[in-house]
């Protein structure tokens, strides 16, 4: 973290917060302070801890729920606070009675709660007292109980048979008669070729421009975070893939970094390397994919096909690398599953001269053509403040002109060695996310030659064989290699008991993984935090005003990746 | 966000040759252009391939169907000892162990079913990592087609494998 000293010794907290907030402060392991607080004084403490000049919390990254059935307050919801301008962050903690799930809705102090505690709800069934729309998000009308309850068993499903889904309480309402017009409802997916996945929009049409909107998510949804609590902390990279399909690399690196992070180890420095360049590859394939998908939305197929190329040659790569192309499965907790092949070096130089002619073709296609400009400029316009306000990170935050990076803001994996700067757009429009991943691409390339100029030797997984595997040629042949083997296998990982919070800038933003162990060889608990879901919440948001051809826009430019939406 | 180097990506509005269009059509023209003709007359550039005819060649650590590999005797390597079943994510592997008649130390195990479900597998090369025996590796096999459910799940004979182990399509093995 940047600050040497803790923040909870810098900040005077208690004369920051509301005095007669009963605090429990303390420095968690991972650069968060930690507060605990009762539910009574939960309001306040947030509106100070982001009205405060000195706390200044603009960002609400996250908000979920855990559960300990063996204590007395069983639930306990854990937000976590994070300021921009400041760079410190923060995880407030609060326990809940079983008999009375209840507390306060942050939806007043940051909008970015509104799907966050949607989700609690679903998951944990705590409700959220003056929410507005206090539903379930990610599962279905038909599911009964809450999945990610300790006491559910996570074998047991239920179907929707009844095709009657979700429809928005102001949807069947017939409309007042209070325009010329004649209004309509319409949805827009879930399985449309425009939606990228399976994501369903209702809207209120007064012609063709939409006056009202809502989304519903959860297509996808597998519970991610109920399997990964079943197996081994190994065992969950594979599923890591699955959340961010079009730059799986990205999601695992995180993965591993954070678990990492709870067991005091770090990767050995070439598997850092290797872990940086396939990440920045992983990021302009997800960014071809991306603006590939909006530029065909658009009626630019073209650009589709010259994304696709660069895209498939990285797909290579991986697969030389991993053996695997789009669930590459490469990393491991602790560094990576195996080196990188001989001929590595020479062919990310060549992806190097490769990829840059591809962007600028698309560039000569697109970038000034009238036509693509004037279906993007003004089209789904957020400001700055709202951008944070709903939980933005990653690109889309940046076209709005916050130059906001995990990269820059909190390093990781040695990125304060790569020199590269962060693309900003001012006006906050569908043209301006564009710009904004075009520049990325070229500075994800510039992070990669350096990389790979600087690509150290060495092993690239830690010697620790509490961590990782022995090599194989001491498995076959020494009798101790052998039992690390045995344990490490049939017990796991024995990660510490404790929490973190570790985040990465993934493609589309800040992905975070909060973490709880128990000591045992399974995760506890495991919190996604997607970037897709904050900037997805603000979509129907910004559809009104819209017409349905600019909603589609809107929509690719956002990049909705369902993987990582739904979990 | 202190001293982050940035750089804008901000564009001024459109020049007057953007705006009616015929500069952006005319560059646009260009580069479709150049690309048909470099692959009608010059250095093909294809990017596609035309399967099934012709395939992509994999690398040797492509994750592909699983093989079981055996000793000199024709005997497999496999012991049983349920490594790749516990280290399996996707649960798809299935042993029943039974007693090697012909162990050449005692209570030696071999398996008497060894099924894996490959509609469930989800091709992680997790099992080849926890084979302390190198009993199981990953061919590049990939295209793989059931008529129904139960063929999917594959036994010891459809996964031991045929002939010396030089002539299999080899994938991934254990590296490191």
């Amino acid at each position: 973290m940047t600050e040497s000293r803790p923040v909870a010794e810098q900040l005077p907290l208690a004369r920051l917060l509301p005095s007669d907030a009963k605090l429990a402060v303390a420095q968690g392991g991972d650069g968060h302070t930690v507060l605990t607080v009762d539910r009574e004084h939960l309001l306040p403490v947030l509106r100070a801890f982001k009205e405060r000049p000195e706390l200044a919390c603009d960002l609400l990254v996250d908000i979920c729920g855990v559960d300990y059935p063996g204590r007395e307050q069983r639930f306990e919801v854990v937000y976590h606070l994070a300021s921009l301008e400041r760079g410190h962050r923060f995880r407030v903690r609060v326990p809940l009675a079983e008999d009375s799930p209840t507390v306060p809705s942050a939806y007043e102090v940051w909008k970015a709660a509104d799907w966050f505690e949607r989700e609690a709800y679903d998951m944990f069934g705590i409700r959220f007292e003056g929410h507005p729309n206090l539903k379930r998000i990610l599962t279905h009308e038909a599911f009964q109980g809450h999945p990610l309850r300790k006491d559910y068993d996570p074998a047991r499903r239920w179907l929707l048979t009844d095709a009657e889904t979700m429809v928005p309480e102001w949807a069947k309402e017939t409309p007042g008669g209070d325009g010329q017009f004649e209004t309509q409802v319409l949805n827009l997916g879930p399985s449309h070729p425009a939606t990228h996945g399976t994501l369903r929009t209702v809207v209120r049409l007064d012609g063709e421009v939409i006056t009202q909107a809502e989304c519903e998510i959860g297509y996808l949804h597998r519970c991610f975070e109920k399997m990964a609590e079943t197996h081994e902390w190994q065992q969950v990279i594979p599923y890591t893939d699955r959340l961010n399909y079009c730059s799986s690399m990205i999601n695992g690196v995180g993965y591993a970094l954070a678990v990492e992070k709870m067991l005091g180890i770090t990767a050995p420095p070439r598997a850092q390397a290797v872990e940086v360049i396939l990440s920045e590859l992983s990021r302009i394939m997800d960014h071809c994919v991306c603006l590939g998908a909006n530029l065909v939305d658009l009626g630019a197929l073209t650009n589709f096909w010259y994304f696709f190329q660069p895209r498939e040659e990285i797909y290579g790569l991986l697969e030389a690398c991993a053996g695997g192309r789009l669930t590459v499965s490469y990393v491991r907790i602790g560094g990576l599953a195996h080196d990188v092949p001989e001929d590595f070096a020479a062919r990310v130089r060549y992806l190097l001269e490769y990829i840059p002619k591809f962007l600028d073709d698309v560039d000569r296609l697109v970038t000034s053509n009238r036509i693509f400009r004037d279906r993007t400029e003004g089209v789904g316009v957020i400001s700055a403040e709202d951008a944070v306000a709903w939980g933005w990170t990653g690109p889309c935050l940046r076209a709005s002109g916050v130059p906001y990076d995990v990269r820059k803001a909190h390093p990781y994996l040695g990125y304060e060695r790569y020199d590269f700067d962060v693309p900003v757009a001012s006006t906050g429009d569908t043209y301006a996310r564009y710009l904004v991943r075009m520049e990325e691409m070229r500075q994800s390339l510039r992070i990669v030659r350096q990389a790979v100029d600087m690509l150290p030797d060495g092993p690239v997984i830690t010697d620790n064989h509490h961590v990782a595997l022995p090599p194989k040629s001491k498995v076959y042949n020494e009798m101790e290699a052998l039992i690390w083997h045995f344990k490490l296998i049939f017990e796991g990982i024995r990660v510490p008991p404790g929490d973190a919070y570790s985040f990465t800038e993934g493609a589309n933003g800040e992905l975070g993984y909060y973490i709880v162990a128990d000591g045992g060889g399974k995760p506890y608990r495991i919190k996604v935090r997607p970037p897709c879901f904050a900037v997805f919440q603000a979509y129907p948001h910004m559809l009104v005003g819209h017409m349905i051809p600019d909603s589609i826009a809107i929509l690719g430019s956002l990049n909705i990746i369902a993987g990582e939406l739904d979990r | 966000m202190r001293n982050v180097p940035t750089v804008s990506v901000d564009r001024p509005p459109s020049t007057l040759g953007e705006r009616i269009h015929l500069v952006p059509i005319i560059r646009g023209l260009g580069v479709t252009l150049r690309h048909f003709l470099r692959n009608l007359v010059g250095k093909r550039d294809v990017a596609t391939i035309e399967y099934p005819e012709v395939k992509r060649q994999y690398s040797e650590r492509l994750r592909g169907r699983h093989i079981l590999t055996t000793k000199e005797d024709g005997s497999l390597r496999c012991v049983a000892c349920f490594m790749c079943e516990t280290a399996c994510p996707a649960d798809c592997i299935y042993i029943v162990a039974e007693e090697d008649p012909n162990a050449t130390v005692e209570w030696e195990k071999k398996p008497l079913v060894y099924e894996i479900d490959l509609l469930r597998c989800v091709f992680c090369g997790f099992c080849v990592d926890a084979c302390p025996k190198e009993a199981i590796i990953m061919s590049r096999e990939h295209e793989m087609a059931f008529a129904a459910r139960p063929e999917a799940i594959v036994g010891i004979e459809q996964l031991r494998q045929k002939g010396p182990i030089e002539g299999e399509d080899l994938g991934y093995r254990p590296y490191y």
